[in-house]
This record gives C-alpha cells, sequence and structure tokens, in this order.
C-alpha cells in the first residue's frame, strides 16, 4: 500500500502529455486509506482530458470522500504510450491523486459515459491485474462496479461488470459502501465474494448481473429472470428527489492541463421533459429538478472565486429553461466581487431569439461560438422526433445572433431518423443555407456549420425499435447533403463517421451476447475507439463474425412490440406502453407538450416513483414556441396529411 | 504598471508544459484578486507575458513572467506570498517587482540560462573528461530541425561553462550556462552533442541571466533565486 510514483515518474519523460498522470489539481484530496475505510478507485474509461471535468465522477469523489468510511481516488486511462510503458515495467494501473495500485483498493468504479468505451474498461481492469470476466474474479480482487447513462442497457458488460447502478449515485455510493465496508471487515474469501454480491443486488438502483439467469428463443432473448427470491426482477433507477440537498462537487477539480470543458460547471437542473424523442439521456433523467436560484448564485460565486476561472457553465440539458435563467447569468457576469471579466456558457441553447439575448449578455467578456441543435431539416420531421421548433423560431433566433454580432453559427443535425426521406435530409441544407441568407442581411461574412450525426437508438426511448440506417445508407444521406451544400456558400457541412454510429449501434441495443464481441475488440488492441485515429470497424465486423452473431439482426432490423428488449429488467420509470405510444405517435409525427408546465401525461416516472417536478416558475420562459404552450396551441397535435410510414417490420 | 514575478516549477508539476503555465498563472492572479489589464478586441485576455519557455519535464528554480497590472491593492512585496497562496503545489512565487516603464521584456533581455543536470547512465570521470573535450572543441557540429529544415548548427558558441559537480544520489551533477540567444541550446541537445549514451534524469534551471551595461545579472534585482522547496507535492 505505497505510492508507484517513483516508478512511474522515470516513464512520464517518454509520453505525450505527461500532465495527464500527475494529479495536484486545485481540489484533490490526499485521502487516508484505512482499515475501516472502503477504497474507491473511480476509473473514467477514456484520456485524462475528456474524463477529468466528468462532473458525475466529481461528484462521487467528493461524497466518498466526505464520509468517515470511505475514501475515493481517480484513474483515467493512461494513453497508448503510456498503457506500453506499463505493461513493459510491469506497473499496473493507478490512481492520479495518490498513484496508489488500482489494486490497493476494495473497488473500481467505472463511468460509462458512451458505448464506445467499452474495450477502455475492459483494458483499464487487464491493466489493473483483474480478471476482465467477472466469474474468473476471486476474493483477492477489487468489485469491478460501474454506472452512468450507458449503464442503462447494461447486458453488453453483464459478464464482466460486478454490479451496474442504474441512474444517480448520489445516495447509492453510502449505501455500497456500508456493504463493502461489512465485507471488507470479515475477511474477503470465495464464499463472501458471493455473498457481497447477493447482498449488493437488493439495495435499490444496483444490478448485479450474476445474480440473474438469461434464457434465448432462437437469436431471441426470451427472458432474465432473477435467481433468488429477494434480487427484484426489475432492478429501478435511483433518482435523487431534490437537487438543493446536493450542493457538488463544492470543490471541482481545476485541472494544471487543457481539457475539454475547462471551466467552472454548475448544473442549474437535472431531468428534461422536453420530450425530444431520440433523446436517452431526457428519457432517463426525469423529472425535471431544477436547483434553487440561490444555490445557483452561491456555488457559481465561490465557485470562480475559489478556482480562478473566468467562465462558467451553466450545465443541464436545456438551461434556457431554467426559472429566472436571466437573472442568474445577469448576476454572474455583474458580480463587482470577482476579479476580471467573467463569461458565461450555456452549452445546451434552446432555438429562440430569447435565448440569443441571453447568450449576448453573457458573452460580453469572450463572445464564443454559438450553437443550435434544431436536429432534423423538416418541421414534419422535427415532429416525428418532438423536436418542436418552428422555422420561425430558428430563424428568429439566427437574425437574433447575427444583428448582435455573430459572424458564424453552429447548427447540429441528426440523419437516419426514423420516417427520414430524401426530401427531409436535403432540408437539412436548404434549412442552413436559408440561415446564411438571412445572416447576409446582416453582416456580409456569415457562415453557418451544420454538424450532421447518423442517428443511433438508445434504450428506454421511443425510438428503441427502430431498425438503424446502415452505414452505407447514413454514407449516402451525407454525400446527398455534401452535393447539396457544395455550391451553397457560407454553409459548411461536417459529418460523424457512419461507422462508429453503427459500432454505437452495435452495443447500445446489444444483449449479454455482445460483451464476447468486446472483449475480442479489445484482445485486438481496439482500445479508444472514440478517437478516430484508433477507431477500426474491421475489428468490429470480425469480431461479430466471430461470435456468428449477426450486425444486420442487432443494429438495423427493426424491433416489435412484444419482443424481450435486453434492458426489459431495468427500469428507468417510464412505462414500456408509454414508450410504445409515443413510437406510434411519432410515426403520424403528432408531438408532445413538455409536461413540467402542462398537465401529466402519465409517462410513468413520477408517480411510480413517487416524485415530481422541482420547478420554480409554473409557467414556460418567454420566446418561442418550444412545445410550451405559448404560441404553440395546435402544433403539437398537427397531423401530416400523409399517412404514418410503416417502419417496423 | 509592470509586474515581474519569479516562480519556481519542481517536482511533479514540472510535467505541465509552457502553455498549461500560462493558463495556471491566468487562474492564480484572480484567485489572489491581482487586477490585470486585458487586451482589446473581440476576444480579450490579460496580459502576461512569460520568458523563455521551459520544455516540459523540466524545474526550475527561476522562471520569469511580466504582468501588465491595473491597480495591486498592496505591496509588490506581499504579491509573492498572495500569489503563492493561489498557485497549485509545485509551483511558487519568489520574488515579485514593479518595472521601470520601457523595461525590455524578458523575450528579448534574457540572454542566458544555468542549468543544473543529474545524468545517468554515465561515471563521473567520464562526465569530467566529456567536459573538458566539449570545451576544448572548437566546433560542436550538429544537425536539427529547424521550422521544418534540417539546419546544420554549431553549438560550441552557445556553451559558456561547463562544470561537473560531485555526484549526487541521483547520478552525475553537470552544470551549464547556455546562450538564448540566435543559436540557443537547450540542455537536451547539450546532453546528446556532449554526453552522449547518458540521459536526463533531471535538469533544473537555476538561474535566467539578462545585461545591463555590460554586466550579467537577474532579470529582478530582488535576492537571488535559493535552492529552496524542492520535493513539493512529494
Amino acid at each position: 500500500m505505497s505510492t508507484l510514483w517513483p516508478r512511474i515518474e522515470p516513464l512520464l519523460a517518454k509520453v505525450q502529455k505527461p500532465a495527464r498522470y500527475i494529479g495536484c489539481e486545485d481540489g484533490m484530496v490526499t485521502p487516508e486509506h484505512a482499515p475501516g475505510k472502503v477504497a474507491w478507485l473511480l476509473v473514467y474509461p477514456d484520456a485524462y482530458e475528456i474524463g477529468l471535468p466528468n462532473q458525475g465522477l466529481q461528484i462521487l469523489y467528493e461524497i466518498l470522500n466526505e464520509r468517515d468510511d470511505a475514501v475515493a481516488e481517480r484513474s483515467y486511462a493512461p494513453w497508448l504510450d503510456l498503457d506500453a510503458e506499463l505493461r513493459a515495467a510491469g506497473l499496473p494501473l493507478f490512481s492520479v491523486d495518490t498513484h496508489r495500485a488500482a489494486t490497493d483498493f476494495d473497488v473500481l468504479a467505472f463511468n460509462l459515459s458512451a458505448e464506445l468505451v467499452y474495450t477502455n474498461a475492459l483494458n483499464c481492469m487487464d491493466l489493473a491485474g483483474v480478471p476482465v470476466r467477472n466469474a474468473d474474479r476471486g476474493p483477492e480482487h477489487p468489485l469491478v462496479v460501474a454506472g452512468g447513462h450507458a449503464a442503462f442497457n447494461p447486458e453488453p458488460l453483464a459478464d464482466y461488470v460486478d454490479a451496474f447502478v442504474v441512474g444517480e449515485g448520489e445516495e447509492v455510493v453510502g449505501e455500497i459502501t456500508e456493504v463493502l465496508r461489512a465485507w471488507k471487515a470479515a475477511g474477503r474469501t470465495e464464499a463472501s465474494r458471493h455473498h457481497v454480491l447477493h447482498e449488493l443486488a437488493t439495495i435499490s438502483g444496483v444490478y448485479v448481473p450474476a445474480m440473474y439467469d438469461v434464457h434465448y428463443a432462437g437469436p431471441h432473448l426470451a427472458s432474465v429472470t432473477p435467481r433468488y427470491p429477494d434480487v427484484p426482477e426489475r432492478v429501478e433507477k435511483r433518482t435523487v428527489a431534490d437537487l438543493a440537498d446536493w450542493p457538488y462537487p463544492k470543490h471541482q477539480l481545476v485541472p494544471l492541463m487543457e481539457v475539454v470543458h475547462d471551466r467552472l460547471a454548475v448544473e442549474v437542473f437535472r431531468g428534461c421533459t422536453r420530450g425530444c424523442r431520440f433523446c436517452q439521456a431526457g428519457m432517463i433523467t426525469r423529472p425535471v429538478r431544477e436547483r434553487p436560484a440561490e444555490q445557483v448564485r452561491t456555488m457559481v460565486h465561490e465557485g470562480l472565486r475559489r478556482t480562478g476561472y473566468d467562465e462558467v457553465s451553466l450545465t443541464s440539458l436545456s438551461t434556457a429553461d431554467f426559472s429566472g435563467i436571466e437573472r442568474v447569468v445577469t448576476e454572474t457576469v455583474e458580480d463587482s466581487g470577482l476579479c476580471g471579466p467573467t463569461s458565461v456558457s450555456l452549452p445546451s441553447l434552446r432555438v429562440d431569439a430569447f435565448t440569443v439575448g441571453v447568450a449576448a449578455q453573457i458573452s460580453r467578456a469572450r463572445r464564443t461560438g454559438l450553437t443550435f441543435a434544431p436536429e432534423a431539416g423538416t418541421w414534419r420531421m422535427r415532429q416525428v422526433i418532438n423536436k418542436l421548433i418552428t422555422e420561425d423560431d430558428l430563424f428568429g433566433a439566427v437574425e437574433s445572433a447575427f444583428s448582435q454580432g455573430w459572424k458564424r453559427l453552429k447548427l447540429y443535425f441528426l440523419t437516419g431518423l426514423p420516417t427520414e426521406s430524401d426530401a427531409d435530409t436535403l432540408g437539412i441544407a436548404e434549412l442552413a443555407a436559408e440561415c446564411v441568407a438571412r445572416g447576409k442581411q446582416h453582416t456580409p461574412r456569415a457562415s453557418v456549420t451544420a454538424s450532421v450525426g447518423g442517428f443511433v437508438p438508445k434504450a428506454h426511448t421511443p425510438f428503441q425499435w427502430f431498425g438503424q440506417n446502415t452505414a452505407g445508407e447514413l454514407r449516402r444521406k451525407i454525400n446527398l447533403l455534401r452535393d447539396a451544400t457544395a455550391k451553397a456558400r457560407g454553409v459548411q457541412l461536417k459529418w460523424h463517421d457512419p461507422r462508429a454510429s453503427l459500432v454505437e449501434g452495435i452495443a447500445s441495443r446489444g444483449d449479454r451476447r455482445v460483451g464476447r464481441v468486446i472483449e475480442r475488440v479489445w484482445r485486438a488492441g481496439g482500445t479508444f475507439q472514440e478517437w478516430s485515429e484508433c477507431f477500426d470497424l474491421g475489428r468490429w465486423e470480425a469480431a461479430m463474425a466471430a461470435e456468428g452473431l449477426d450486425i444486420d439482426w442487432y443494429v438495423h432490423r427493426h424491433r416489435s412490440e412484444d419482443e424481450v428488449l435486453p434492458w426489459d429488467h431495468i427500469g428507468a420509470g417510464l412505462h414500456k406502453d408509454f414508450l410504445w405510444l409515443d413510437w406510434q405517435a411519432s410515426l403520424r409525427a403528432h408531438g408532445l407538450e413538455d409536461c413540467r408546465w402542462t398537465p401529466c401525461y402519465d409517462c410513468g416516472v413520477c408517480t411510480g416513483y413517487g416524485i415530481e417536478h422541482v420547478v420554480a416558475s409554473p409557467v414556460p420562459p418567454a420566446g418561442g414556441s418550444q412545445g410550451t404552450g405559448q404560441g404553440v396551441v395546435g402544433v403539437p397535435v398537427r397531423l401530416d396529411s400523409r399517412p404514418p410510414v410503416q417502419v417496423v417490420a | 504598471m509592470r509586474l515581474r514575478i519569479r516562480f519556481s516549477k519542481l517536482d511533479k508539476i514540472r510535467f505541465t508544459s509552457h502553455r498549461d503555465v500560462a493558463r495556471i498563472w491566468e487562474r492564480a492572479l484572480r484567485k489572489a484578486a491581482i487586477r490585470v489589464a486585458y487586451t482589446e478586441g473581440f476576444s480579450p485576455h490579460p496580459r502576461l507575458s512569460f520568458g523563455l519557455a521551459l520544455p516540459t519535464g523540466h524545474e526550475s528554480l527561476a522562471e520569469y513572467l511580466d504582468v501588465e497590472v491595473l491597480d495591486l491593492d498592496g505591496d509588490a512585496a506581499d504579491v509573492p506570498e498572495r500569489l503563492s497562496a493561489a498557485l497549485p503545489v509545485g509551483i511558487a512565487a519568489t520574488a515579485a517587482a514593479v518595472l521601470e516603464p520601457g523595461t525590455v521584456s524578458l523575450q528579448e533581455a534574457v540572454v542566458a540560462s544555468s542549468w543544473r543536470l543529474t545524468l545517468t547512465g554515465i561515471t563521473e570521470d567520464a562526465a569530467h573528461q566529456r567536459t573538458t573535450q566539449a570545451l576544448a572543441a572548437p566546433s560542436i557540429v550538429v544537425t536539427r530541425v529547424r521550422k521544418g529544415h534540417q539546419v546544420v548548427d554549431d553549438l560550441r558558441p552557445g556553451i559558456e561553462r561547463l562544470a561537473v559537480l560531485p555526484s549526487g544520489p541521483d547520478g552525475v551533477v553537470v552544470e551549464a550556462d547556455l546562450a538564448t540567444r540566435i543559436r540557443g541550446i537547450r540542455p537536451g541537445e547539450l546532453v546528446a552533442a556532449c554526453y552522449a549514451g547518458a540521459a536526463e534524469a533531471r535538469v533544473l534551471r537555476t538561474h535566467q541571466w539578462i545585461e545591463r551595461d555590460g554586466e550579467r545579472c537577474e532579470p529582478l534585482a530582488a535576492g537571488a533565486p535559493s535552492s529552496h522547496a524542492l520535493g513539493a507535492c512529494a
């Protein structure tokens, strides 16, 4: 139980960006390990500069270290160069806080925010000296747990992770700690390992795959059933009722090197009921829980003073919807207690003129880029996905931005959506060109970047039954857009690699059998799959073939209503029949209003969990339609004139 | 008014880059409530200027930066303490003074650095021998890449002083004064050219030098840097 630093230090002279591995950040703790304390190693299975800003990991890091019976340190996936150096030197994965070996910890806890990090998670387990398959672990090995959005379909890693946390971790990490403390005190044995897993499976929100039997009927999943009577048939997600009780992180980590999102972040609310049907984050984090404005102000003010940052990001899935957003941003930019100009950034702008007004106000110190996400190019398509932005909303926002001095806007779109026709796809190019044309009235340098991603259906969304477009089809649509924008002056097109979308599709709705594919890709050297220089579709295709699994069946096939889905035993609170009805409504291009300001349509979350929205303002914010009920009367239920498109095979 | 600050960069934090250090300083000045002037324009940034970049991985007792300060709100002598409290472990402000108007920038003024190199893979005797050879050589010609082109340079004129000190626990210790102008030499280049086969276990900048009236002196008149605070952030 000592630091590996003297042995790691000489390796750092040989690798890129050695500051990834030194710790020393403002906000870091140097915990005192002790036999009576459960030692957590919180692992973000991607590069430091991606993982460090992760708020979920930082929140749990603080909550655990505040406990008397726990310590927590952090680790990030070592880049390829250090990975090779560590293996050559016989050194394991280590914490960046005190440079302690991963095996000195009782739990390795992985943050799974996206599917493409799965191979890195396996690599980190292996580098930690832990057998990657949970069945091969013994009493000497730490437990491997995982949480994060991707854990809402845990099955692809069910043979590799001992226990998953479904939902928000603030409360459940304490409950897990108590179980593990008893396990540690009693002495780790083969039998006690099994016992502790069984006990963890009885904690609400904890899913222990080894406690369930999986049956198949041909290629189809037949059932996932608990092996013990006290293990729940369905594991329901955890949700904190009131964000005001959790003002974390209190001491946000300030990295020494440049990272993504290099600014103070204050979460202003959690959950989103805009109801965008493609959006897994919005579906699985319901209901909306706003942080009290006063607490937001305090966290912003104290955070900026403590960190020395000149920028704060007010985070949520749609920050312009925060009650009283204008006041919070005004008070921040005018806060005389701060030394020097301060900017506020809103990571997710709503598309309307009001939002742009707020943006202009907050970026007085430094005018950063403006990004809007209309997501689809035609009104019909936006009704299908329930992103109820009218053209008037978008053009109002765009004109407002260009008239206030912005020269360049970025627009996010998805392609490969249900019922999408070529006219819908081409609508993206037309919309972008129209935005430029309107911008030219204000500035001759007006330009728009249209960023297009291939749609990947996710678990617990109304689109979970939809057969994803093939990589070839996505490529064809991107080429349509390339041709359409080639001559459009001022429109720049960017796109996400359709091959990466294909792999995301394999994992996002995969079942337990996909785990062996992930293992094969990792064993073939396929780590850092989120990085284009490391991504290799060939490895995935070869691994699927070697496991006898069909890519079309997993990714491109439409599911039927009665099909058992691999995540049916995981509960996000949403009734399956609500999701199915919403899926059917989407095929008829029916919109659905935001229930935070309109009557409940019983998606299942609030009623099922006995919780409710925590929203300071009973009325939606001004400006735009946005499915808020203002100026939107009649819109959500407008029927498309065409017959519904049949997509279910 | 312009403030010149000397700082040290030691131990783990030596693995941060020059750019990283610049951002660390921007935050530290805000934390210490020292109001810095900002540039005009679309994207204003604080007016800080650093001397010569310290290669990532090297340590230093003698780094400098100049800051355009709006108002100091206190004595310049208190600045090092205020800043050190705001800086991360491993970086400490050791001196500060207000500059006379018209003082030449660090980039232009610094002519040489003193370095202490700890070498492994070489004996003390061999180090003495190579040092004598290097100092006696009329020229030390190397090929190096500058701006993407291979160029042939003579390193010898840039080696102002070279001496072997008694070995420490970590290896053979060599001290070198290396010019920073025109054909400036980095410590790594010195080792490759003059102590081939040896590796730098540790490289510490101990001084930077400017010339004033033909005399070598420290960029800050206030007390010379001393070897303190080694082993921070351990």
